[in-house]
């Protein structure tokens, strides 16, 4: 353990350089399917973060003891597992947004990210670097899956409520409203509809790639 | 229990599943293979062959497993990680014997086929038909015609990137052109929403 890698940069590397949508284009489906509103983009990140967690840790402490030839399926049965804990623990705690991601908790375990990460990372670095590398994957697409979520939830309705998952006062987990924010335009509801998305996620993505290139251009 | 004979009006599904709830454009799945595969016409032909083939099969066989093993035991909850091992499996099987039988077929859809167990559209389609309680004939009609749904987008799809490049158009280009591409095909599988009303 004389080169040890630096666990920090490793979370910040999922922020901005491997960001899972813009840069690595994986995990789109979801992107794209249930950001109608800032809450489920929201709840959406934040399952899909448990399932990496568990699963980087998982993939990662079994790293010595999996065959290479069949580590596929053991990877696929570790991330089946976790998505199978994470649509229980929904169903129970928060139907609402059971309701509104709908087959998406299930289809995370084909979710290209986390499949990506295990092959490509955790099967090969020890615990501590794959939780720093899933936790900064997992901010890194949380906050495009709320930045879509807003602006959707926004130009589609003409307002936006910003949440937080918190205990509330009935005792249970729930979303906990922080602040809306309206705007005075009409509200387009193509946005909520899918060919909104797209638009969203192509601007988006034209905007990432033009700045990237524009900082590249200034540094050297 | 679900019949097996339709109880469902067969050609709504049908029509439902190309046109008014298609794959790609309105449920959002199978997107990773669009992306990366409508650059060319020839890749997308064999993919859309490929997923239609496994989506109708991935539903004759998880059908009876759904609904004779899981549902009579009460283990409903395991569906996903059943679901994506039999697809898994499948796959795999459906690899060696095109392989070993077909190896024509198998050079133009060979590199595709392992794809397939990643594809959202495949673990949707089964999803979809076990959360629906379709019948048996009605869930392999569903099938199918995701399939075929997901088919008729790749191409469309494809041969407007190929126009586009040929025409020297990449003013965007890569994967803003083709979100551009799917989102305008979106507004118009958009407006089939209300044309059939059962």
């Amino acid at each position: 353990m004389t080169d040890r890698p630096n666990l920090f940069s490793e979370f910040a590397a999922g922020i901005i350089k491997n960001n899972p949508v813009f840069c690595l284009v994986l995990g789109i489906c979801p992107t794209l399917a249930v950001t109608t509103s800032f809450e489920n983009g929201l709840g959406m990140g934040l399952a899909f973060t448990f399932v990496l967690l568990g699963s980087n840790v998982f993939i990662s402490l079994l790293r010595n003891q999996t065959p290479p030839i069949v580590r596929l399926p053991i990877f696929i049965v570790i991330i089946a597992t976790f998505v199978t804990i994470i649509d229980i623990v929904l169903q129970a705690y928060l139907p609402p947004l059971y309701e509104a991601l709908g087959i998406f908790v299930p289809l995370i375990v084909v979710n290209c990210i986390v499949i990506g990460r295990a092959e490509a990372y955790a099967s090969k670095n020890s615990v501590l670097p794959s939780i720093a590398d899933a936790l900064g994957i997992s901010v890194g697409y949380i906050l495009v899956l709320m930045l879509i979520g807003g602006i959707r939830e926004l130009l589609g309705t003409g307002k936006i409520t910003f949440v937080m998952l918190w205990l509330l006062e009935n005792g249970q987990i729930g979303f906990l409203e922080l602040a809306t924010l309206h705007i005075p335009i009409e509200p387009a509801t193509i946005m909520i509809l899918p060919p909104g998305a797209f638009f969203t996620i192509g601007s988006l993505m034209f905007l990432f790639k033009f700045m990237g290139k524009k900082m590249s251009e200034r540094r050297g | 229990m679900p019949a097996l004979l339709p109880t469902e009006n067969l050609l709504e599904l049908l029509i439902s599943g190309v046109f008014t709830k298609n794959f790609l454009l309105i449920y959002f799945l199978g997107l990773c293979s669009f992306l990366g595969l409508t650059k060319d016409m020839g890749s997308s032909i064999g993919m859309s062959m490929a997923v239609t083939f496994v989506t109708g099969m991935a539903a004759v066989i998880t059908w009876p497993i759904f609904n004779f093993i899981l549902v009579p035991l009460g283990l409903e909850f395991l569906q996903t990680i059943c679901f994506i091992l039999v697809i898994a499996a499948f796959v795999q099987l459906v690899e060696f014997i095109i392989r070993k039988h077909q190896p024509a077929l198998y050079r133009s859809l060979g590199i595709y086929l392992p794809l397939i167990t990643t594809n959202c559209a495949v673990l949707g389609v089964v999803l979809l038909n076990a959360q629906q309680n379709y019948s048996y004939v009605g869930s392999i009609v569903y099938g199918i015609s995701a399939g075929l749904g997901y088919g008729l987008v790749m191409l469309l799809a494809a041969g407007i990137r190929g126009k586009l490049l040929q025409r020297g158009v990449d003013m965007f280009g890569g994967f803003t052109g083709a979100f551009l591409v799917a989102g305008l095909l979106s507004l118009i599988f958009v407006n089939y929403f209300g044309v059939i009303q059962f």
